[in-house]
């Protein structure tokens, strides 16, 4: 943990406060000098002629909310809605009150773009919270780097980008990859691994790494075999077939949406059950929120390797989980993009409020270094290639949905989206 | 790549991988039977049936949770209660869909693809608005899932048992319905000549709707059962449109028999090659030789003869 701090400190007054009064106008009043509107103008704030007024601040939501990928975009909207609320209770950002004007991607990656340019080029925003499948971000950067725009982007992905406009809150692959295979490895013996995946670019690229990693790292570890099944593919009978013959340690699954409920109920159905642990089941695209669909009777055992679970016992994870219970209700499971998501108004906050301005160029750079010692899964910091420094985290899947949290990193893990002698 | 292994391993493994290979026929027979009678024998060309197995499916879900909060001590055969749920709940759809829909399309085959495609969509924003937009998670009967094993090396899943009978019962139950009932002899009759099927005094308008009533009630049977084996979510039905087409049409549209023996030859098809080529690879070769067959035999494996 760093002795450094900042300003922003994420557990505001309860919502119900802020609800019932008007909690951020009369906070204002108490606030120190340096964060009343009156001590920015807003002709210094914003030079650039963005969205925004003497008090508020406009920025943009930008995510699926009908459509395939709905099921996954849900949780990021509600994790940015609650962050820019409790930010709103302390007073918002430079004294300004955050609104946000929420635009529908509709799991159409053309449409994305044109969504994202009507935000930049009408509305003026900010910045924007958003885009999930990196399909949809491939389509916006584009628009991003072209009108100056300013994006956080919450999902995990494959790494191979770092973009001036664009700050990646969820972990690149490396980050996600490699200490759960050196855990496997050495807590458990693993020998032999067998790599899965839907076939595009994220399990692709995932499984490389993996597969560099376990053959130059991990020393008489070797992989028995690797293979990709459609996006939407319901039967993997064979595959496990295949998977009985070759005996692996370790089935490393990277299977995504609605296989992922039929490849989890088939092996369970097939008799290879995770919490046997022969082989044992490693997982990267497994989160809370899948575990809904999938049973938690099925998956149980499985091992899955994130940054964050909601079971995460800290202070700022405790707090984070109520909150946001109270807001979207009792039933609401939070998977680790959901997390990430939260992270991303809190950031835009800490580098606006550092470099005294909205200004995207001076965002930007004030950007890089940020530190948050109040993010639900402890502390983070911005590293210069736009990416988070963070732990990685090994959980086991539990009955009732939730992980249990097995293994996690001593220190921060850099963020290396272009790793070298894993291309 | 089998040097390594004895001989009573691969005894083993192909003795399941034969298993695998009859469970991904029985499905396949499941999704493509309704379709089958829709398709085959009314010409309609059904862009929402995953739509109606889905509602199938959910109506499990709704089962399976009144029978965990009223009936505990039934709910290890609720699964039985909720085919018929589902078969009811997708054949009332499919009558209504029929009424309000389908029979005005009649003359015009191009013009119901796109009402059924438009149909589908939007029965997946109602499920997403009813049911939200994340899959539910079907909880099944203990004994319905894990394995049989049979010996020390074979395990056979016995959801898979369970779709191979429910895949030959209904299969059996089509089978009669078509060609050993009045109203298989009526829908027969129609799809030959509906004009002089009409003159004897063939109620046509109640037969279609009968004929397209039964074929969703199938597919919602066929979702039902497969919350065993997949996701429940409001675009699942997705998931199996392109494999019941191509089932139903590499068979030969208008013959049950031939949808049959399109299942059986495209799943062993695929499950063999899933086994030994990657299963992208296995799925684009399976594509490949359908789509050469096809330009050979534009009409399918069977057809029905018929007077040009």
């Amino acid at each position: 943990m760093s002795d450094k701090k900042i300003p922003a400190k994420m557990a505001g007054p309860s919502r119900r406060a802020f609800m019932a009064g008007t909690a951020a106008m009369t906070a204002s009043l108490f606030l120190p000098k340096g964060l009343r509107a009156a001590d920015f103008p807003t002709a210094e704030v914003n030079t650039t002629g963005l969205a925004v007024t003497d008090d508020t601040v406009t920025i943009g939501i930008l995510h699926s909310v009908t459509g395939t990928m709905a099921i996954s975009e849900t949780g990021s909207v509600q994790a940015e809605k609650l962050a820019i609320d409790q930010i709103n209770a302390q007073g918002g950002i430079l004294g300004r009150k955050i609104e946000y004007i929420q635009e529908d991607g509709a799991s159409d990656w053309p449409t994305f773009a044109e969504k994202a340019r009507k935000l930049l080029v009408n509305d003026k925003v900010a910045s924007v919270m958003g885009c999930w499948t990196s399909a949809s971000r491939k389509a916006v950067l584009p628009v991003f780097e072209q009108h100056n725009g300013f994006l956080y982007y919450p999902t995990f992905y494959e790494g191979l980008e770092q973009s001036p406009n664009v700050i990646y809150t969820g972990q690149e692959a490396t980050q996600q990859i490699i200490a759960g295979l050196d855990w496997v490895s050495e807590t458990k013996g693993a020998k032999t691994f067998y790599l899965l995946g839907s076939d595009y670019i994220w399990p692709r690229t995932s499984n490389k790494i993996a597969r560099k990693h376990i053959e130059n790292f991990l020393e008489g570890s070797k992989v028995v075999g690797e293979e990709y099944y459609p996006l939407g593919h319901t039967q993997f009978n064979s595959v496990i077939n295949k998977i009985r013959l070759r005996k692996p340690d370790v089935i490393y699954a990277i299977v995504v949406g609605g296989s992922n409920v039929a490849f989890y109920k088939q092996l369970k159905a097939a008799g290879i059950d995770p919490t046997g642990e022969s082989p044992l089941v490693l997982t990267i695209s497994v989160t809370e929120d899948e575990i809904r669909g999938i049973g938690g009777e099925n998956i149980e055992g499985t091992y899955a390797c994130m940054k964050y679970f909601q079971s995460l016992q800290n202070d700022n994870n405790l707090e984070f989980v109520k909150a946001f219970k109270e807001m979207w209700g009792e039933d609401i499971v939070i998977g680790d993009v959901t997390q990430a998501a939260y992270l991303g108004p809190w950031l835009w906050k800490a580098a606006v409020e550092k470099a005294g301005s909205f200004d995207i160029n001076k965002v930007r750079e004030a950007q890089i270094g940020v530190e948050l010692d109040s993010a639900p899964e402890g502390y983070v910091k911005v590293h210069e290639n736009h990416h988070l420094w963070s732990k990685t985290r090994v959980g086991r899947a539990q009955a009732d949905g939730q992980y249990e949290v097995v293994f996690e990193t001593a220190e921060l893990v850099e963020p290396d989206p272009f790793p070298e002698g894993y291309q | 790549m089998f040097a390594d292994y004895s001989m009573s391993e691969l005894g083993a493994i192909f003795a399941m991988q034969g298993f695998a290979g009859l469970i991904l026929f029985s499905v396949f027979v499941l999704m493509a039977l309704g379709l089958a009678i829709i398709f085959g024998q009314m010409g309609v060309i059904n862009m929402a049936h995953g739509e109606f197995m889905i509602l199938g499916a959910y109506m499990t879900y709704l089962t399976s949770t009144l029978f965990e909060a009223y009936l505990p001590g039934l709910f290890s055969i609720y699964f039985f209660i909720a085919m018929i749920v589902a078969f009811f709940a997708s054949g009332l759809l499919g009558l209504f869909v029929e009424w309000s829909m389908i029979r005005h399309l009649y003359k015009r085959p191009l013009d119901t693809l796109l009402a059924t495609w438009g149909l589908s969509l939007i029965l997946q924003q109602v499920y997403r608005s009813v049911f939200g937009a994340r899959e539910v998670g079907v909880s099944i009967p203990d004994w319905m899932m894990g394995s049989l094993p049979l010996t020390d090396l074979v395990e056979i899943p016995i959801n898979g048992i369970f779709v191979m009978v429910l895949a030959v019962a209904i299969s059996l139950a089509v089978y009669y319905l078509m060609f050993r009932s009045s109203w298989g002899l009526q829908v027969r009759a129609i799809s030959q000549n509906r004009v002089m099927a009409d003159a004897v005094g063939i109620n046509t308008a109640w037969t279609d709707r009968l004929t397209f009533g039964i074929g969703c009630g199938v597919a919602g049977v066929a979702g039902s059962a497969f919350t065993m084996i997949g996701s429940t979510g409001p675009t699942a039905g997705q998931l199996y449109i392109v494999d019941t087409f191509l089932v139903v049409v590499f068979g030969g549209a208008g013959s049950l028999l031939g949808t049959i023996a399109s299942a059986f030859s495209i799943s062993q098809a695929q499950s063999i090659m899933e086994f030994f080529l990657s299963g992208s690879m296995a799925k684009v070769l399976t594509l490949l030789v359908v789509v050469g067959i096809l330009m050979i035999r534009p009409q399918g494996l069977f057809s029905l003869k018929l007077r040009k």
